[in-house]
């Protein structure tokens, strides 16, 4: 058998750095599952494999830390995308699988698809609203709050990790457009 | 130039920040807080620029963005470059700072002489609708001759001539209160409705700070205090209030559905130290649940002879140049006026020490307080006069002014000399954004004007908008209107302010004896539209506001009518006799002032115009020297030419290379869904023509798919990697039509399926392997999965590793050949594709791009949905009668398939087409007739579909869409070519058959 092992990641787009006050910085690999349950399927089992998926539609629920972190982001009535360390994403897809196994649902790996940058600065609201037509107040938008919505003319997921930072991911090719929108805005903030 | 006719003190200028602005090669100077006008006007420079018609000379009337006249062609940044300059800028919105460069416009060889005013004495010809007129014959001078003539002779400024270097920055924002308007109504609104710091509000004023009429203002008091106070407190205030946004330069141009409200923010215009980069503009897109509309009212102008002449202004913006600017736009001033408000510039000009005399319309007994109050200052007053005409060149001399008699006979006339004019007809309110919300104007004839009546959306106007001219009852309703907007919550603060003279008599065109067929009364100054146009529009037949402004141009242009329309109005309901309700008002659309094209665009240009999708290995592609093409939103590699290669010779090499030995091919943009759960078969079986319920676990079959009127969709190979689990691809364009369709019937009509669908379509890089040689490139880095023919035959799917990386492994095809596509995660694309590519050096593996990949599709007969079809074929059609199911008990489309028309005979189908020339490459869209004899029109019988030049068929092939196409195998024919036709003869559509190990789908 010939040695194999010949491929390494070459992720969608370098780094390019933002230097106005709001710093948009693309993240490194992640495990990303696409999970589609029904509510009723699901029942009052919302903690799947350490994944809390209870939380409202548009929020975010995040548990454990460090190499253990999982996240469940809840996008629609039926659909999780649930985050999880990149070199875990086998081990959890196996677990989840296996956890919900009498339970219609469909779980597929996502990982590769989605590129995600984080954008924080206390501008960073104002940066994203540059292209995101969504109230983004506080109020409106809270920490945790995690949605399906637009950047300009690409489809995004943005949710908001703290009050000045936020993540945004898009599908892959649609990333160095993201990456170049975000960068622009943050040069013309007030 | 000096500033002969700046005050010694005074003004919101900065004197200790002095600047200078080039003005047609001249330098003006000023101080930070001028405009353009106020420095033209410190200079004593009146003539602005040449009028759109008749070259007339004409100065600055206004001083805001209802100016008409003194449009400027301005270099932003001169210093940077060409590109910065636009034309048509108001001077009196133009803010000045060192390093503006401004022209004006619309003459030639100079400003002050401009042989285009010859117009002037031949205007005669120039009438209301000349155009239409004068210009009808010979019909083809139009284009070469008048047209060019006409516009080059009438017009305002150029064009740009270079593309817009600047950036132009976008925002959305959401606010519980949007205040309109920062004078004292919105102050007002803004101070009562962000008290209580629960409600975001958010406060524009298109001026470069906030106060509005109260800037201009030296005499009115708020609280005892002076007006101005009131507004820097209020100010502070709302500065210190965390909830509230101020945005000084930010016009409110467009209200929308929803409370929509579109405003642009000019960002750097007037910084000289703006750094280069920085957004010119930047477009807010403000969602409010209640709106505050508090953009005050605009000044008539009044109708006399020669009213246009430089140095003849509006009242209220004389007096802003004298007390604001700190500039007197000359020594010797009459008022000319059928409203109070006048009388207070008449004061302020006398206060700053000009010579001032005031001629007014209305009778003595007509007037208010503010008669005696001119009187007591030493100013004579000629009450129940009329101005017949203003006399002087470049700049008005005199006024030739008569008294009024009681039977309206004009007396005794008496020139009165002057160098500046201030004239006002009273006030029309700003109803533009009201209107554009769809709210429903009512004719209040006590103020002769439109005000808001109904509200459409969540709205109030307050103010002067509304018709309110008292400072504190414009104060009150601010309040009460802030109050309002956040559900009545906030009590208004009460507030004492001195009294404003108010009050004015409508007067469309002054009394005058002369011959009104002789005069040039203007009526809208920006076109040059005077009665005498109206008056004919109407003697022709326009009798709809609507036609008159379409017919005379008046109300057009920059400035949309905003000192104008009124007086037009007024005009035709007085020629027709009727009330000014029942000829209602034009239309008033966004934007309210000049948008720039950048502002709308923001961002969106270069890179940002589009995502332009990139697979994988589109660097690779682009360093081994691809030739891209867009696909939809993707680049994709379109070949790959050698030193030395034009396109054909690429092709001819690369579709060779497929065909005897292995080509390596990028198909990542292939459309890919995953469709997974216990009912994935069943949901296959209602969104496809096939049946799916046979297939296999690890079995791949092609697929159809129809729309519901059974014309065919998409298609492309489904994988069942196991019971409950599909992949499923589509072609490139149609993968999000293809998720949305799918999505569409699973949610609307068949919910009860257990069955969810993911885009994985950016999930996997897919690469292609195709030709003999296929499978010597690829073994060696395959682990988990035996390639050979009978453990892994065509058409079937294994899931294992290449170059140890998890990939789901198709032994497809798309070229006839022996075939694999391999599906890696995207990441590792690159990776796996560089690898392959370097082992298959040794069986001369070629990388080819999608011209080959429809080339190599062609010879074997295989169609591209969108290409061969057009969204009227059928399954049968195009020859894919056998991928429809005659035993399912439903699939989307089957009705439709049976309708009589969808079977009847006669029907396009897909044949192939040779040429009699094997070199001729027939043109894709070509049509086929019968007998190119026949007279025309001719009747056609198809047209082709797919044309190229095939190197592995030694000659040219066709795919045709032909009427009963298949009955006519080896008939000839005709296509269209650009010269004539050319003779070809019908085929079966499979030109090439493959040697050796086929792909037989």
């Amino acid at each position: 058998m010939l040695d194999v092992n010949l491929a390494s990641r070459a992720p969608a787009l370098a780094p390019r750095s933002s230097d106005a006050g709001v710093t948009v910085a693309p993240l490194g690999p992640q495990g990303r599952l696409s999970l589609r349950i029904k509510p009723a399927a699901l029942g009052d089992d919302t903690a799947i494999d350490g994944f809390d998926l209870s939380g409202p539609i548009n929020s975010r629920r995040s548990a454990g830390d460090g190499a253990a972190t999982r996240t469940a982001l809840r996008l629609g009535p039926d659909e999780w995308m649930l985050l999880c360390p990149a070199d875990d994403v086998e081990e959890r897809s196996e677990a989840l699988a296996a956890a919900l196994n009498d339970t219609a649902h469909s779980l597929v790996d996502v990982s590769h698809r989605d590129v995600s940058f984080v954008v924080a600065g206390a501008e960073a609201d104002s940066v994203i609203n540059a292209g995101c037509p969504i109230d983004l107040a506080l109020a409106a938008f809270p920490v945790g709050a995690a949605t399906r919505t637009l950047l300009g003319k690409a489809e995004i997921v943005l949710t908001r990790l703290a009050e000045d930072r936020f993540t945004v991911t898009s599908w892959r090719s649609f990333a160095p457009y993201v990456q170049g929108f975000l960068v622009e805005a943050a040069r013309h903030q007030l | 130039m000096s500033q002969p006719f700046r005050r010694a003190s005074g003004g919101r200028i900065d004197r200790n920040r002095p600047l200078t602005v080039s003005f047609n090669g001249k330098t003006l100077e000023g101080f930070a807080g001028d405009t353009v006008a106020s420095m033209l006007l410190a200079s004593g420079q009146h003539l602005a620029g040449r009028s759109f018609k008749y070259h007339r000379p004409r100065g600055i009337l206004s001083h805001g963005s209802d100016e008409p006249s003194a449009l400027l062609s301005v270099d932003w940044r001169h210093d940077r470059g060409p590109g910065y300059r636009d034309p048509n800028n108001r001077a009196s919105v133009v803010e000045a700072r060192d390093g503006l460069v401004v022209k004006t416009q619309n003459h030639w060889p100079s400003l002050a002489l401009d042989i285009g005013a010859v117009n002037d004495l031949l205007s005669p010809i120039f009438v209301a609708g000349f155009y239409y007129k004068t210009f009808m014959w010979p019909k083809r001078f139009w284009d070469k001759v008048y047209e060019p003539i006409i516009r080059k002779a009438a017009g305002l400024g150029e064009a740009p001539e270079y593309p817009d270097p600047d950036h132009y920055a976008n925002r959305h924002a959401h606010a519980d209160v949007l205040i309109v308007g920062a004078g004292p109504a919105g102050l007002a609104a803004a101070l009562t409705a962000s008290a209580d710091a629960s409600k975001r509000v958010i406060l524009a004023d298109e001026g470069a700070e906030p106060g509005g009429a109260l800037l201009n203002d030296l005499t009115s008091t708020i609280d005892g205090q002076p007006a101005m106070d009131w507004v820097e407190d209020a100010v502070a205030t709302l500065d210190g209030r965390e909830n509230v946004i101020l945005l000084p330069r930010t016009t409110g141009f467009g209200y929308y559905n929803h409370n929509h409200v579109c405003l642009v923010e000019r960002v750097s215009d007037h910084r000289a130290d703006a750094p280069e980069g920085l957004a010119r503009e930047r477009l807010w897109q403000v969602r409010a649940r209640q709106v505050v509309l508090a953009t005050g009212s605009h000044e008539r102008p009044l109708v006399f002879e020669n009213n246009d002449k430089p140095g003849v202004m509006l009242a209220e913006s004389l007096r802003a140049y004298v007390n604001r600017w700190a500039v007197l736009p000359g020594d010797a001033l009459i008022v000319v006026t059928a409203a109070a408000s006048a009388y207070r510039t008449a004061l302020d000009a006398k206060a700053a020490g000009m010579r001032v005399e005031i001629v007014d319309i209305r009778l003595g007994a007509d007037c208010g307080p503010e008669l005696a109050a001119a009187r007591d200052a030493g100013i004579t007053v000629r009450t129940g006069h009329t101005v017949i005409r203003a006399l002087g060149g470049n700049r008005v001399g005199a006024l030739v002014v008569a008294p009024i008699g009681t039977d309206g006979s004009i007396g005794p006339k008496l020139t009165l000399d002057c160098d500046c004019v201030a004239m006002s007809g009273g006030w029309t309110p700003s109803v533009h954004l009201f209107s554009q919300s769809r709210g429903k104007l009512a004719f209040d004839t006590e103020i002769d004007a439109f005000v808001p009546d109904k509200s459409v959306q969540a709205e109030r106007s307050a103010g002067a908008c509304r018709g309110l001219y008292d400072l504190g009852a414009v104060l009150a309703d601010g309040f009460a209107a802030g109050s309002d907007a956040i559900g009545g919550a906030a009590s208004p603060q009460p507030v004492e302010a001195s009294a404003a003279f108010t009050g004015f008599q409508p007067v469309r065109v002054l009394p005058s004896d002369a011959d009104p067929s002789r005069i040039k009364a203007f009526v809208d100054f920006q076109n040059d539209v005077t009665v005498k146009d109206i008056k004919l529009a109407v003697r022709e037949g326009f009798e709809s506001i609507e036609h008159v402004k379409r017919y005379t141009t008046t109300g057009m242009a920059t400035d949309q009518g905003k000192t104008s329309n009124m007086n037009a109005l007024g005009l035709v309901a007085g020629i027709l006799n009727r009330p000014i309700p029942a000829v209602g008002t034009t239309t008033f659309r966004p934007p309210y002032t000049p948008v720039s094209f950048g502002a709308l665009i923001g961002p969106a240009r270069n890179e940002l115009f589009d995502p332009v999708r990139k697979t994988p290995i589109d660097g690779w592609a682009a360093q081994n020297g691809a030739v891209f093409e867009p696909v939809g939103l993707w680049r994709r590699a379109r070949y790959f030419p050698q030193a030395g290669e034009d396109m054909q010779a690429a092709l001819a090499r690369e579709t060779k290379a497929v065909r005897s030995t292995v080509g390596i091919f990028d198909a990542s943009t292939l459309g890919k869904i995953e469709v997974v759960g216990p009912d994935a078969a069943e949901f296959m079986n209602r969104i496809y023509t096939n049946a799916w319920n046979k297939l296999k676990t690890g079995g791949c079959r092609y697929g159809l798919m129809l729309r519901e009127d059974g014309f065919v969709y998409d298609d492309g190979v489904v994988a069942r990697l196991a019971e409950n689990r599909f992949h499923v691809t589509t072609t490139t364009g149609g993968a999000p039509r293809v998720l949305r369709h799918m999505e569409d019937y699973l949610q609307t009509e068949w919910p009860d399926l257990d069955v969810f669908l993911t885009s994985i379509t950016e999930q996997w890089a897919v690469i292609a392997l195709q030709g003999p040689k296929a499978r010597d490139v690829l073994e060696p880095f395959v682990s988990e999965i035996e390639l050979s023919e009978t453990a892994f035959p065509h058409m079937t799917v294994k899931t294992g590793s290449v170059c140890g990386v998890p990939c789901r492994l198709f032994r497809v095809s798309f070229t006839g050949e022996l075939g694999y596509e391999v599906n890696v995660p995207a990441d590792y694309g690159e990776a796996v594709w560089t690898t392959l590519f370097n082992a298959g050096q040794k069986h001369g593996i070629t990388p080819y791009g999608t011209e080959a990949m429809h080339v190599l599709r062609a010879e074997v007969g295989y169609i591209v949905v969108g290409q061969e079809t057009d969204g009227t074929a059928t399954p049968d059609d195009v020859g894919l009668s056998g991928l429809v199911s005659k035993v399912k008990p439903d699939f989307v489309g089957k009705r439709s398939l049976s309708r009589p028309d969808m079977v009847a005979a006669g029907r396009r189908q897909l044949v192939g087409l040779l040429t009699k020339d094997p070199n001729e490459v027939l043109d894709e869209g070509a049509q086929v007739v019968k007998d190119p004899g026949q007279p025309i029109p001719m009747k056609m019988i198809g047209h082709v579909t797919s044309s190229y030049r095939s190197e592995n068929c030694g000659r040219s092939i066709a795919m045709a869409m032909i009427d009963d196409g298949r009955a006519r195998i080896g008939e000839t024919v005709f296509a269209t070519t650009p010269t004539g036709f050319t003779e070809a003869v019908i085929a079966p559509a499979v030109f090439y058959e493959v040697k050796g190990e086929t792909a037989d789908a």
